[in-house]
């Protein structure tokens, strides 16, 4: 294969709260061998909308992304959820129109979340993983159910030989987060993931990871509040060793 | 029964902070999903199973009129009597109208959550007649004066140590010193009080998992053999069902029987799995004179050509609350009417409205948990969206939050603005966090600070210090 063009979807809450998920995943794109492209007319995948019953809007936003990404060979976004609304949940906004219908179909076969991505399309074989130290992995409930990303992050952190993965209990039951649900319906959320963080802290990793930024913040805010130790960072970020930057919530 | 749904928010709330609720439903874990999982793992062709029950129920509610009338003339066949129910108001006159003409002074139950949709129990008493709830569970919450948390298992939110305290409250006729510390000796109990009532029964009323059109039987799995003694010793025997419990054949109730179980308790089959064709024949030795079957709708058929229809499907096996991270959290009462968890998230606002039932498919992760282990593969977190969508479309959520939502969509779709807002933003919450990398709290997102502080932003966007490095 030629050197694969890929748009990168960022994703509103890498871009907004942390670029350095959204470099990991350049570098790691561009290890692989593809070409990086950032179109500057991505806001947001159009969950919050698509999830409060907007269709309307939501398939604007929808246009907006696709008309932004088609030209690309792949599109390739750090989170299982964002990849998972673009890749599944986009055909089926346009499933009455017939002129967009081809459109959707062809873009939604070049999304791919970016680290099965990396495994079951580029074939990466062998990452230089620099990181040294236990690991605990929270498989986030979009990428696995909707998108089946399990072994891919295990497989890829094996790839570093100092990378002890500790496997916490129920390492495949949701956090809690639930976009607009952890804030409308907070005292639930709460009480998820204050097992969650529960089951994190029995596993002793150092570091807890997972591939979608809205987890790991709600899990991070979460073990911060609780004067837990478990520091916090997206997979992305130990696979590419970007590590100079703060863990999640961490001071300065 | 009285709907609490629209007071969810409040009744979780109560429910989290309810001790004993919250120590029993961490048994849901091993009690329900590992079993399920290793019953599951323990057969190869289960995904193939799963796949063959959803085709028998889309081919059967597609023909749902058909199938309804060849079961109806099979069971009248067979010497039995079908009533049609429309609403809950007329199964419950029907079963009162039966007990009468039967001179029905009390009433034996196995447990169908038909009996509580229509609320069988306050209107039989009402009237005069006395229901006795033979399932375990159903017993137990029975004298506790509540309604079942759970749709097979009733009494899930229920420690054995609060049983043994109604037990003793209630059965003031046994020796107090009796030993009730073990679930064995609370069976036993129950089984010694219910075995006369059993026999003094005029009119035995069981549910139905299946209704078989081909030959006119109601069927009932079972663990207890509760069901079959109360639908064979009392001289009536009143089949409550809702019309999607017709299944063409006894082919294809064998088929889904071998996913049911399963799912719900990781048996492979129940203990008991009961046939009835009409009353007893001339040469039975036992079995009801009268058998009746009242057949429900109660709003079913108007979700049928609608995008709910696949929630007709349901067999009651309970596997999407048991692996529920919402239903374990606040157990079944929260949810405020009969059915809980994920299917009742579907279905309460189809039955009693999405006005009433609005909060329940809003209070979900869409952690799709529920879809991936239903056996018969329907899309729960597709269509509690669908319910968002008529809701959002009839303006029924809050104004706060549909304004709050039409502002982002706006700015959303306009990159430009989106990205000089979030410079900004960032920027000043970045600002307010200083070195500590996190916020415990922030304006107008008390509802994340609460609970968990707030992680800091870096301070510059992607977008930015993409184009800054020269990206293309």
């Amino acid at each position: 294969m030629n050197q694969p063009k890929v748009g990168l979807f960022v994703t509103c809450l890498v871009d907004l709260f942390r670029p350095n998920v959204g470099f990991s995943a350049v570098d790691l794109l561009e290890h692989a061998g593809c070409e990086v492209f950032v179109p500057p007319a991505q806001t947001c995948c159009g969950q919050p909308a698509y999830n409060s019953g907007d269709r309307t809007d939501t398939r604007t936003i929808a246009e907006q992304v696709i008309t932004a990404f088609e030209k690309f060979d792949f599109v390739v976004a750090p989170s299982g959820s964002c990849a998972a609304m673009l890749k599944k949940h986009y055909p089926e906004l346009f499933q009455d129109d017939a002129e967009w219908q081809e459109r959707v179909t062809a873009f939604s076969d070049k999304v791919f979340e970016l680290v099965s991505f990396l495994t079951d399309v580029m074939f990466v074989q062998d990452l230089d993983v620099q990181f040294k130290g236990s690991v605990t992995y929270h498989d986030s409930c979009s990428g696995l159910r909707e998108l089946g990303i399990s072994h891919q992050p295990r497989k890829l952190l094996a790839m570093g030989e100092g990378v002890e993965l500790r496997e916490m209990k129920e390492p495949d039951v949701c956090c809690g987060f639930g976009g607009t649900f952890c804030v409308k319906y907070s005292d639930i959320s709460n009480s998820i993931v204050e097992k969650k963080t529960a089951n994190i802290e029995a596993a002793n990793a150092e570091l807890l990871l997972a591939g979608d930024l809205g987890c790991l913040m709600n899990m991070a805010g979460k073990l911060a509040r609780e004067g837990k130790t478990t520091k916090v960072r997206h997979i992305a970020e130990v696979l590419a060793g970007r590590l100079e930057a703060p863990a999640i919530g961490e001071a300065k | 029964m009285k709907i609490t749904t629209p007071e969810f928010k409040s009744n979780a709330v109560e429910a989290l902070a309810d001790e004993n609720l919250q120590k029993a439903m961490g048994h849901v874990q091993v009690g329900f999903i590992e079993k399920r999982q290793v019953a599951a793992d323990g057969l190869p062709e289960f995904e193939a199973l799963r796949d063959n029950a959803r085709d028998i129920k889309n081919h059967t509610l597609a023909h749902l009129d058909l199938y309804l009338e060849a079961y109806s003339e099979k069971v009248e066949q067979s010497g039995g009597h079908v009533h049609w129910a429309q609403t809950a108001e007329d199964a419950r006159n029907t079963v009162l109208e039966i007990c009468r003409k039967a001179g029905a002074k009390t009433v034996t139950k196995g447990k169908s959550m038909i009996s509580e949709e229509i609320g069988i129990n306050a209107f039989l008493e009402d009237n005069g007649i006395a229901p006795i709830e033979t399932d375990l569970g159903e017993y137990i919450i029975q004298l506790r004066g509540e309604a079942p948390s759970h749709i097979i298992a009733p009494a899930v939110h229920v420690l054995k140590e609060q049983v043994e305290e109604d037990f003793r409250a209630e059965h003031t006729h046994l020796d107090v010193d009796r030993n009730l510390e073990e679930p064995e000796t609370l069976l036993d109990e129950a089984r010694t009080v219910l075995r006369q009532k059993f026999i003094d029964a005029d009119v035995g009323i069981t549910g139905a998992n299946f209704l078989i059109a081909e030959t006119g039987t109601s069927v009932i799995v079972t663990n207890e053999g509760n069901g079959d003694l109360t639908q064979t010793l009392p001289r009536v025997h009143i089949v409550l069902a809702s019309i999607e419990k017709i299944t063409p054949t006894l082919e294809d109730v064998s088929q889904i029987m071998r996913v049911l179980a399963r799912s719900a308790t990781g048996q492979e089959l129940s203990v008991y799995t009961t046939f009835s064709t009409g009353p007893r024949r001339e040469a039975d030795v036992d079995g009801p004179e009268e058998y009746h079957v009242i057949l429900l709708d109660n709003g079913r058929t108007n979700m049928i050509g609608t995008e709910f229809q696949e929630m007709l499907r349901c067999i009651r096996c309970g596997a999407c609350m048991n692996h529920c991270p919402v239903y374990r959290a606040v157990g079944g009462h929260a949810y405020g009417w009969v059915y809980p968890g994920p299917m009742g998230a579907v279905l309460t606002p189809s039955l009693e409205g999405v006005e009433k039932g609005g909060n329940l498919p809003n209070a979900s992760t869409f952690c799709g948990r529920c879809e991936s282990v239903c056996p018969m593969r329907i899309p729960l977190p597709k269509m509690m969206r669908h319910w968002r969508e008529r809701e959002f479309e009839r303006n029924l959520n809050p104004a706060t939050q549909r304004w709050g939502l039409k502002i982002w969509a706006w700015i959303a779709r306009h990159p430009g603005l989106y990205a000089f807002g979030a410079r900004i933003a960032v920027r000043g919450i970045a600002t307010l966090a200083g070195k500590n990398g996190r916020l415990a709290s922030l304006p107008l997102a008390g509802g994340w600070t609460k609970y968990r502080d707030l992680p800091a932003p870096e301070g510059q966007t992607f977008q930015q210090q993409w184009r800054v490095r020269g990206g293309k």
